[in-house]
């Protein structure tokens, strides 16, 4: 085991006995390094952003600069790994292209958030495969809603750079006019910029780290073990040990709650954790991928999923996605996660491991009360496993005050097969309709858990897929789980949602059906709308 | 004063640069005060102990506990304040009290080594209480009766009068929520006693002056043994305007008493439930149109939820009360305004300081009239404005009135506003289930501080012997920029490039007796004053060189770092004879010139009378009008601005790329608060009465790019030279913020197209999806129901 050090803006660093407890924006601030700010100590608004190396998802002897809140994150998991802050990427009278056109473009007012914008800017500059040809209204930011409205072409520049990048960024001042035309107006990076050289070379490796002394010390420990087997034999015999990933939700339990764990045990680079697989019947997800490597590998291989196509813009932000893990969003077996009610939508199954052996178990049997399910302490998740195929017919509706990186106050998925019409193989009955051949509901934001909106599921199956039959679906749906009233939203709207969440997903399948012509119509006129832009 | 307002030749305002700071910022090293602890060897840490009930009596406060946790250094009670135990200037506001008057009430402070040890430390303490009935809501206090402050009326004619008359009366009632300032840099402050001393804070404050009396009240110190120092805020936007003074004197009173430097930084949470907010409003009206469908009459009771304590509220409630009509002429009017007390964190200043909760009223009753009238939302407005001549219902001439209009013209040309008028109505038509909305709304804004006294400034100009050039002045940098206006209105002032010019923090040592950075009046106040200075070294340095160039001293003149004769620059037939800048400096100092200056500044012909509310208070108004498109989805209420245009009059402006940026983000800030930014109380008699639970980044949500509109044109309204301000500019940080109100119109324009023709759509404020959506279902319901224009009214037209 190596001393405790990292490298930090090419520089190496000695980490220190940090503990479990500090994360890495205290640390990295505690060295002198005041560039990254704390702005809310939740990872929503990004002023703490840094770049970090990590493997690329697609090409796994490659590495991928990487933006995550470093308010979330413990110093501890850092051990060996590289970091590169505001201030690594240039300085005054030698700005880094990103920080030159963002300065020059008025992006900046009060700079408190400015840090944090460049490091997300910066990590989207360095995308491989980041090419103006993303641009347009086919592009990936491209979605129709009913009725042609929302385009979304306008959130891919002509550099091909993706505004989602910047979703985990807040700023207060500027309205966000000049910093997206500074992410628009960026180039390519130069042939000998050293951090694009750097994405040709591995990522680090994993450390394997054991930190913060013995038990019972105040700074609380972190181990870090080098293969699954080891980490659940810790597991085993610690089992009130914190299991930490993407650490985004106990970040905010660190900070916000103030909770300190005795034994905090890192997992998210542990190989068996981090497998994926597509096959004739089924995709398996290893539970400590990112949200963003998974977005990356889906998009890459054979196994495409248009329901978390669609789900993962709508999940948190970049920044957060950078680091949460499924694993993690099932593992606290929030109502509120919004991965829930698209696994559950796609019938997924969990493969849970303890040092004793495995078990799969399907996600609709796994929540069995508020923050609780069928996971033993011993146990961690390995793999989440969604049979194939897939329904063709999908969609993630998310209701929420904001539309980027706000939590749900109603989530609901659909994945539905029609015999006949566009959405099924077989043909259509005898009145010309499509018939329901099979759907499945997935709610989030309505109970103690995540659950499958089953009425509202027998009220279409085996029925035709016509607006009688969908109104008397959607008032069942309106009656499942026990909506609450609170700073989100009110018991009635929530309500409401449910029940118009499948009016909307009915009028959404017959708009892509019968409206072609109008949606490409709204689209050009979107287009001109561009033209007039300055 | 024309003088004030002219531009030199090859003048370095009106240059659109970037932001002075913009190097720093965007490589991480701009310092917060924050910044500086980690850099303050032996630094304590602060952090309080809040209690968790709204109103209640502290029975008991045993800190024993405390000093039992491993780094605990000190805990800082009522009995540590050796001057005045109060935070504000009014002795109703305990630094350390003895009765707990909102949730989350700071009743003591725990120091230690480690932000960790003072929090451990601050659970440790052992506090009793005896809960109290509590007021959270305008409603809970307006029933109980509880206000605190000033009464105040503004009228002008007879208004009952006039509704007796109006062809067409309405009224209403609109709850106006109020808006946390999510300034990304929380409250901070380092403080230390020095190497002489002296007490020296370092306090991300707007007003280092009332800071520094405040510290020094609490401490029983006169001010001179007092600095504070504001390096740079991470955004202010009125939240550092009172709010910072008493955190500063806690760590102030720590530093003191352990004699150590001791950093106090809210973390979000703490400011989020600790500090003011934008005051939300009730406001109840009834209007009168006259045949042509002219606002006539108004009265209306504006009452403010002030909170705990007065802090800014009364002064809030004037703004609001002088800016009911914004553009609109309203010839009887009849306007009270009240301050109402509750169980909250004391609300305080915010962008717009009451003037947008005052506008909102009329755009509300235009917006909601305006369909039973029978009469297109932007002809009701248009056909309102004031015309050159007349006057507010305070008694000040509306000067350059004639500009609402052009503004509107040009605005409604650049946005294409006809066109695109009918493309919405024939996307309507074709859409069921979306509608579009596009609207246009005015604004004029009054510029100056109600109270008269506090429109004053100074600045310290030096110029050094090598040529260079130090500027301070009594404006904190917020963001706004306008320490980079500054440094233009100086290099412009003295002729020298700007890169000549430094300007060094906000220091009360330097410049004292600063007003507020607030009332967008920084540039004015504070431009008026460095070039008052620097006119003042120009003058003397202009008789060195006019012995030099063989010229009368008032023909010599200073461009770019170059002094020269009248006629005798470069090209001309007299030998092209002129003197470098660093060269007259040099040979100044050598005759014993002096080289630096005190400068000051006051807004000539203001007066304002409080109790009466007449006056002059305002120098000049600053106009601008925006027109945003809006889509709503029937579905769910969800909604996206499609795009925005703005045209803004900012005189002439200082720095363009400056003023675009203070426009947008206003605009957007304004669009935040009226649809997007809800905070929510625990309204319920549980036990946790009057808690905020929207405490949080994830529960209260500020605009992100999402809110950004895709398409967004500003547009600075040209020929605009303001005489009488410094260099013919005008000050640009708060009107545009009420801008946004083009937003709310459009949204209720794109929920009235799903009701039936002439609906007239209430709409909550903030204008949330949710709120959207019950308005979509209210007009639907009307759809269906066949109904006809329904008034906003209790009674209708005579």
């Amino acid at each position: 085991m190596a001393e405790p050090r990292l490298v930090v803006n090419g520089r190496t660093r000695e980490l220190g006995e940090v503990g479990g407890h500090v994360t890495l924006l205290e640390w990295l601030r505690a060295s002198g390094l005041t560039g990254a700010k704390e702005g809310c100590a939740e990872g929503e608004c990004g002023a703490c952003a840094v770049l970090v190396a990590r493997e690329d998802g697609g090409e796994r002897n490659r590495t991928r600069w990487v933006a995550i809140n470093a308010c979330l994150v413990l110093a501890a998991a850092f051990d060996q790994q590289e970091v590169v802050t505001a201030e690594g990427l240039g300085r005054p009278g030698r700005l880094h292209p990103v920080q030159r056109e963002m300065a020059a473009r008025g992006g900046s007012q009060c700079g408190y958030c400015t840090p944090g914008f460049i490091c997300s800017m910066a990590a989207e500059y360095y995308r491989p495969g980041r090419r103006p040809a993303a641009f347009g209204p086919n592009g990936p930011g491209a979605s129709g809603g009913p009725n042609g409205s929302s385009p979304g072409d306008e959130e891919h520049g002509p550099n091909g750079f993706d505004l989602h990048a910047l979703s985990g960024n807040l700023c207060r001042c500027t309205g966000y006019r000049p910093i997206r035309d500074a992410a628009y107006a960026l180039g390519q990076p130069d042939a000998d910029d050293p951090l694009l050289a750097r994405l040709a070379e591995p990522a680090p490796a994993a450390a394997v780290t054991v930190t913060g002394g013995t038990s019972g010390s105040a700074r609380g420990r972190y181990v870090r073990l080098a293969s699954l087997a080891d980490a659940l034999g810790l597991l085993a015999a610690e089992p009130d040990a914190r299991l930490v990933a993407g650490s985004t939700d106990w970040g905010v339990e660190l900070n916000i709650r103030h909770a300190r764990a005795a034994l905090t045990i890192g997992i998210e680079r542990i190989q068996e954790l981090r497998e994926f697989s597509v096959s004739a019947d089924r995709i398996d997800i290893g539970a400590a991928l990112s949200l963003s490597e998974i977005e990356a590998l889906l998009a890459s291989g054979s196994g495409r999923v248009p329901l978390l196509d669609e789900l993962f813009p709508q999940f948190a932000s970049r920044l957060i996605r950078n680091g949460a893990t499924l694993g993690g969003n099932l593992g606290t077996a929030s109502p509120i996660g919004d991965a829930p009610p698209a696994l559950l939508a796609l019938d997924a199954s969990l493969v849970l491991a303890s040092s004793q052996g495995e078990r799969e178990v399907r996600l609709d049997g796994y929540f069995t009360g508020y923050r609780q399910s069928v996971k033993r302490p011993d146990e961690l998740i390995k793999t989440i496993r969604i049979p194939r195929p897939v329904a063709p017919v999908t969609a993630f509706h998310k209701i929420a005050k904001r539309r980027f990186d706000d939590i749900s106050s109603v989530a609901v998925a659909y994945a539905l097969r029609l015999d006949g019409g566009m959405g099924g193989a077989g043909q259509a009955d005898e009145t010309g309709e499509p018939r329901v051949a099979a759907i499945r509901i997935g709610l989030g934001g309505v109970a103690a858990t995540p659950l499958r909106a089953r009425a509202a599921e027998d009220a279409l199956t085996g029925r035709p897929w016509t607006r009688e039959v969908v109104e008397a679906a959607a008032e069942e749906l309106a009656r499942v789980g026990t909506p609450m009233s609170d700073h989100r939203a009110s018991e009635a709207y929530r309500i409401a949602m449910l029940r118009n969440s499948l009016l909307k997903f009915f009028a959404q399948h017959q708009f892509a059906q019968h409206q072609f012509a109008q949606d490409q119509f709204a689209e050009h006129q979107f287009a001109e709308h561009r033209e007039v832009r300055p | 004063m024309s003088e004030l307002a002219d531009r030199p030749e090859r003048a370095v305002v009106g240059l659109a640069v970037s932001h002075e700071s913009a190097e720093e910022h965007v490589t991480g090293t701009a310092l917060y005060t924050q910044d500086l602890a980690g850099r303050t060897l032996g630094t304590l840490h602060a952090w309080p102990v809040q209690a968790p009930y709204a109103h209640a009596r502290v029975t008991g406060l045993r800190t024993e506990a405390a000093y039992q946790v491993p780094g605990v250094v000190r805990v800082l009670t009522a009995d540590d304040v050796p001057g005045l135990n109060d935070a504000g200037e009014k002795h109703d506001e305990p630094l350390f009290p003895g009765e707990v008057m909102y949730h989350g009430h700071a009743v003591c402070w725990v120091l230690g080594e480690t932000l960790e040890a003072a929090r451990q430390g601050a659970a440790a303490v052992e506090a009793s209480y005896e809960p109290l009935p509590a007021l959270i809501t305008v409603h809970d206090a307006i029933k109980a009766g509880s206000y605190q402050g000033h009464q105040r009326t503004v009228s002008r004619g007879d208004a009952a009068a006039a509704l007796e008359r109006a062809a067409y009366r309405f009224s209403g009632e609109l709850e106006i929520g109020g808006q946390e300032h999510f300034y990304l840099e929380t409250q901070a402050a380092l403080a230390l006693v020095d190497e002489s001393g002296q007490i020296f804070v370092q306090s991300s404050t707007q007003h280092p002056s009332e800071t520094q009396d405040i510290v020094a009240h609490v401490l029983g110190l006169p001010a001179h043994q007092v600095t504070v120092q504001c390096l740079r805020m991470g955004g202010g936007f009125g939240g550092k305007e009172f709010q910072p003074h008493g955190l500063a004197a806690v760590a102030a009173l720590g530093a003191t008493l352990t004699g150590r430097p001791v950093s106090l930084r809210l973390n979000r949470t703490q400011d989020i439930t600790m500090t003011g907010k934008r005051h939300p409003f009730f406001a109840t009206w009834e209007a009168g149109f006259d045949e042509d469908k002219r606002l006539c009459a108004l009265r209306a009771t504006l009452t403010s939820n002030g909170g705990w304590s007065l802090d800014l509220s009364e002064p809030v409630l004037a703004r609001a009360l002088c800016h009911i009509d914004n553009a609109y002429w309203i010839g009887d009017i009849e306007v009270t305004g009240r301050v109402a007390k509750t169980n909250r964190a004391s609300n305080t200043a915010f962008r717009g300081f009451g003037g947008p909760q005052g506008m909102i009223v009329v755009e509300e009753i235009l917006g909601r009239c305006a369909p039973a009238l029978g009469v297109e939302p932007h002809e009701l407005r248009r056909r309102n404005f004031y015309a050159p001549g007349q006057v507010t219902p305070y008694g000040q001439p509306v000067r350059h009135a004639e500009r609402l209009e052009a503004i509107w013209s040009l605005l409604a040309e650049r946005s294409e506003f006809g066109r695109r008028q009918a493309e919405v109505a024939a996307f309507n038509a074709a859409h069921p289930d979306v509608k579009r909305g596009l609207a246009i709304t005015p604004v004029k804004f009054g510029i100056s501080f109600n109270l008269t006294a506090f429109n004053q400034a100074g600045a310290l100009v030096q110029v050094y012997k090598d040529g260079s050039v130090l500027i301070n002045h009594g404006g904190t940098e917020m963001g706004q920029g306008l320490h980079t206006k500054m440094i233009q209105v100086a290099a412009t002032a003295l002729g020298v490039p700007m890169h000549l010019v430094r300007l060094a923090p906000t220091r009360t040592d330097k410049v004292p007796n600063t007003s507020a950075t607030a009332a967008s009046s920084g540039s004015d106040l504070n431009g008026g004053a460095i070039k008052d200075a620097c006119d003042q070294i120009r003058v003397r340095l202009a008789t060195v060189a006019a012995g030099q160039l063989g010229v009368h001293p008032g023909d010599v003149r200073f461009a770019g770092g170059m002094i020269t004769g009248i006629g005798i620059g470069l090209g001309s037939g007299l030998g092209g004879r002129q003197i470098a800048w660093a060269d007259l400096v040099r040979d100044a100092y050598f005759q014993r010139v002096q080289l630096w200056a005190a400068g000051f500044y006051r807004t000539a012909g203001l007066h304002w009378d409080a109790e009466r509310m007449q006056g002059e208070p305002f120098k000049y108004f600053a106009y601008g009008a925006a027109a945003a498109e809006a889509e709503v989805d029937g579905f769910t209420g969800a909604y996206r601005l499609r795009r925005a245009d703005i045209v803004h009059d900012v005189g002439d402006s200082l720095s363009p790329l400056i003023d675009l940026g203070q426009i947008e983000g206003g605009f957007v800030q304004g669009v935040g608060w009226l649809t997007l930014e809800e905070l929510r109380w625990e309204e319920t008699d549980g036990p946790h009465r009057g808690r905020l639970n929207t405490q949080a980044a994830s529960t209260y949500k500020i605009p992100s790019f999402s809110e950004m509109p895709p398409v967004f044109n500003v547009h600075l309204f040209e020929q605009a030279t303001e005489t009488g301000v410094v260099y013919g500019s005008k000050a640009v940080g708060e009107p545009p913020l009420m801008e946004a109100f083009s937003v709310r119109e459009a949204l209720r324009q794109a929920v009235g197209a799903f009701g039936p023709p002439g609906w007239s759509v209430s709409l909550a404020c903030p204008s949330t999806p949710e709120a959207v959506y019950w308005a979509v279902q209210a007009a639907r319901d009307a759809a269906r129901a066949g109904e006809q224009a329904d008034a906003p009214a209790a009674y209708a037209g005579v």
